[in-house]
């Protein structure tokens, strides 16, 4: 009976605690809550390290804030009012100053900046780091790779606060590709310590521990369920930020996510549904901020290998069959940029994403079709990930009604997330709704992974045509020696190509949707899409 | 007794290798390729290749067994690819975040649904019968995730009486010193009683709606039972002696009628801890659902063969515990090894 009697005490208290429980403040608490950040989101880290195997996207946030580079970007403001990064304008991180020669970088290293355990920052870790990030593969090295950083004979260390970087080849994207969240500083000494024969990288440690020089440290992390990071208080890389404390909450259910922040318990939410988004805004309760997504395009890619979109005819036909406004209206709720309708698909301007000449008009996509010799009909698939589904589907519901009228009948195919990437890598998907966006924001860059004959995985249409490589190598390497009239000979060219041969049809320019209490500021938008809490402040 | 045991274990062991084989050859057969989604953006095939070596996925099948039951012998269940954490580490946090959810609301559910049962029994055809049926009905045909998103919905953001649904605790409290990974009892334990409210209050929504959804079965149960138990002869016979209504219900029928209740409580229990996945996503609740789900949904191997062999084991504990209950409650029913 004991037992009982215990647990029935416990219903009492269960009782009288749901009554008090928002009353239970302290003073104390009132205070770390003015002094803490809470961010929810749907998905938390499983690596805090960039350069570990499959780390995913939350995990990038982790090593953005917790490790250094050795330049940034500054901000700007854009015409809407909100911060950006500024993507032309590097400022110095734990380099205070660089020089640029013909063939190489030389970077003069701060040299008051320490590591979170004490040890100062040597152009030795700098180069150790950039070593690293060359060697172990995978993504990291893909990433440096993209920048013409490929071996560690490039990285030399002049002295203790010297770092030099020979340059393979000339490449524009050389500079910027340091300050994304790749390459930053590690604590080698840290590291080696912890490191073993199998694992000389020490890739195992910074898994679950932040070994960096960066304005936060990860202070305890829960796998699934929660981050906290606490300021480091001698960062040098720049202003001391204002919050002490930064607690990340996995919250799986969108609509919890939701409920909070018009509570006013979670100050920060991303990965909202975009009708979330909508109301929230309209309802004016917390601060909702969109940005486009830099380089960024949802599109609807063919597989211009296989019949029956190998056909030029038929890949115009379901361009001029798209509902774009539709999907503008109905499934963005107009939180995202329209990139339909443009006089024409001739390229007006060196900017990228721009719109294509292409506007819903079945006629002519009817006539199209009989033209290229389909008027009787055709049976496909069109395919998303469902993991991007709250987005992708009612895209593909909406392009499907539309494609019926013109005689195409596309099934749906929902493709689970731990799939896509292994479908999109077999290149036989015939249609499918996806999205790109690349960290650098050139569009010779997105158009090197996107239409560029090496053929990589984002060119899931498998398109490959020699005049477009050459035109997409011709305006790198003209980037890189400064050769601005083929540069912009070749931009327009390839843009131009893209459109009217049309592999893949672009719908619109996402935004990237944040909603923050009224009392958070400083929020800024990065090309990586996650948050940057060095510039948060909380009133 | 001992040797019953014993011998009941023994028969374990089989069933034990069956399950390690099964998870391991079915999470090899799962579409989806761990290489090429770990690569993660920008993979290139080379770079794809490269992670497929690092994770031991260019090994035969054979030999990759070898190498998961030699360390399986060791206790070690592998690591998890989407956390970057031990699977054993993982489950031993996990597990108590589950089983302290499903023991609430078990607890709370018995405590309704049992005497529910009885009268509903005792008054057949009455107004608490037909009301027993009613709850229970809206019971199993509300689905968890929408009774969760009510009461959500309700006592949190209308009212604000609830806390918010972030998980086990406020993210001002730190977690109480792992004793038992129960924090009820772990904040007792360490004498923080504010910590304990705290628990206790983030506990009470997702108690409240595991304990809707099963109420229902052992309501039912329990009527049935106690129906074909009051019918029986030795109830009349107690009757026509002149026993007291409740000596006759609680102390003969109901005590005849336990046998199928706690074989629905097993059942309905660990039901719960593997199946409770939508109340964890719906109010955060770092539970070993969620972790299994989520670990199947990023085709990682390690994480699912754990969670099914836990789950195995435990299944098989409640068993032997349940067989061995049948024993105490009933002295005729005894186990024939």
């Amino acid at each position: 009976m004991k037992r009982r009697d215990f647990l029935k005490s416990m219903t009492a208290v269960a009782a009288g605690s749901v009554l008090s429980a928002p009353a239970v403040w302290s003073p104390a608490k009132a205070q770390a809550r003015k002094e803490t950040l809470l961010l929810v989101t749907e998905n938390g880290p499983n690596n805090l390290d960039i350069h570990g195997v499959g780390t995913n996207r939350p995990g990038y946030e982790a090593s953005w804030n917790c490790y250094d580079r050795l330049l940034s970007h500054a901000k700007k403001t854009l015409p809407d009012g909100s911060a950006s990064y500024d993507r032309d304008k590097l400022t110095p991180e734990l380099a205070e100053d660089w020089t640029t020669g013909d063939m190489s970088a030389t970077f003069k290293l701060r040299k008051d900046a320490t590591f979170h355990d004490g040890t100062p920052v040597t152009a030795k870790d700098v180069k150790w780091s950039f070593d690293r990030a060359v060697t172990v593969g995978g993504f990291p090295t893909v990433q440096m790779k993209a920048g013409s950083l490929e071996k560690p004979e490039q990285f030399v260390v002049d002295d203790d606060h010297t770092f030099r970087i020979d340059f393979l080849r000339k490449d524009r994207l050389t500079m910027p590709d340091l300050a994304v969240i790749v390459p930053g500083i590690y604590n080698s000494a840290l590291i080696k310590k912890n490191a073993s024969e199998k694992d000389p990288w020490g890739l195992e440690y910074t898994k679950s521990n932040s070994a960096g020089s960066g304005a936060y440290r990860v202070a305890s992390w829960k796998p699934g369920v929660e981050v906290v990071y606490e300021r480091f208080e001698n960062w040098k890389g720049g202003p001391l930020p204002k919050l002490k404390r930064i607690v990340w909450r996995t919250i799986p259910s969108a609509g919890n996510r939701r409920a909070l922040m018009e509570r006013g318990d979670a100050d920060v939410s991303f990965d909202l549904p975009a009708k979330d988004f909508a109301e929230l805004r309209s309802e004016g309760k917390v601060n909702v901020v969109s940005t486009p997504i830099g380089n960024g395009i949802y599109y609807l890619g063919m597989n211009v290998k296989n019949p029956p979109f190998d056909n030029e005819k038929l890949r115009q036909a379901v361009a001029y069959a798209v509902p774009y406004q539709k999907i503008m209206d109905a499934a963005m709720f107009k939180l995202a940029k329209p990139m339909f309708g443009a006089a024409s698909n001739q390229a007006q301007s060196l900017e990228w994403p721009q719109p294509h000449g292409y506007d819903t008009d079945l006629n002519k996509a009817k006539a199209l079709m009989a033209e290229a010799g389909f008027g009787e009909g055709i049976d496909t698939t069109l395919s998303f990930d469902l993991g991007q589904g709250v987005v992708s589907e009612p895209i593909a519901i909406l392009i499907q009604e539309n494609l019926k009228q013109i005689g195409i009948n596309a099934t749906i195919n929902k493709v689970p997330g731990a799939n896509w990437r292994s479908e999109m890598a077999k290149k036989s998907l015939p249609m499918m709704v996806n999205f790109f966006s690349g960290w650098l924001d050139y569009p010779e860059y997105f158009f090197f992974w996107c239409y560029h004959g090496q053929n990589a995985i984002f060119n899931t249409m498998s398109y490959v045509d020699p005049d477009m490589t050459a035109m997409i190598d011709g305006a790198r390497k003209a980037a890189g020696e400064g050769d601005w009239k083929t540069y912009d000979k070749d931009v327009k060219g390839f843009v131009t190509k893209a459109f009217n041969e049309v592999p893949r049809i672009p719908l619109f320019q996402p935004y990237l949707n944040v909603a923050l209490q009224k009392n958070i500021g400083g929020y800024c938008y990065w090309f990586h899409r996650q948050l940057d809490y060095r510039s948060l402040s909380k009133a | 007794m001992l040797q019953t045991i014993g011998r009941r274990l023994l028969t374990v062991i089989p069933t034990l290798i069956g399950v390690i084989v099964v998870t391991f050859l079915l999470t090899r057969v799962l579409p989806g390729d761990p290489a090429v989604y770990f690569a993660g953006p920008a993979a290139t095939p080379q770079s794809i290749e490269e992670i497929r070596k690092k994770l031991g996925f260019d090994r035969p099948l054979p030999e990759q067994f070898v190498y998961y039951v030699s360390d399986l012998a060791k206790g070690n269940l592998g690591n998890s690819l989407s956390t970057g954490q031990s699977v054993v580490e993982e489950v031993a946090t996990r597990l108590p975040a589950s089983a302290e959810l499903t023991l609430f609301g078990l607890f709370v559910a018995m405590v309704i649904a049992v005497p529910l049962g009885i009268l509903a029994a005792v008054k057949q055809g009455s107004i608490i019968d037909h009301a027993c049926r009613v709850i229970a009905t809206l019971g199993v045909s509300l689905p968890v995730f929408f009774t969760g998103l009510l009461l959500v919905y309700v006592f949190y953001f209308l009212l604000g009486w609830a806390p918010a649904p972030i998980g086990r605790l406020d993210i001002f409290y730190s977690t109480p010193d792992r004793v038992t990974g129960f924090y009820l009892i772990d904040s007792l334990l360490a004498g923080d009683v504010e910590t304990f409210r705290a628990a206790l209050a983030q506990l009470i929504l997702p108690v409240v709606t595991l304990a809707i959804f099963s109420i229902a079965p052992i309501a039912r149960m329990t009527r049935a039972a106690m129906l074909s138990a009051l019918s029986s002869e030795f109830v009349r016979t107690a009757r026509a002696s002149g026993l007291s209504p409740y000596r006759v219900v609680i102390t003969y029928a109901f005590r005849n009628a336990m046998l199928p209740v706690i074989t629905t409580f097993g059942m309905v229990f660990s039901f719960l801890l593997g199946a409770n996945v939508l109340v964890e996503k719906v109010f955060a609740w770092p539970g070993i659902g969620s972790y299994a789900v989520e670990a199947l949904i990023a085709s990682d191997y390690a994480p699912v063969q754990g969670f099914v062999l836990t789950m195995a084991i435990l299944y098989v504990m409640l068993n032997l515990a349940i067989d061995l209950l049948y024993g105490v409650i009933d002295p005729r029913v005894r186990l024939e090894g």
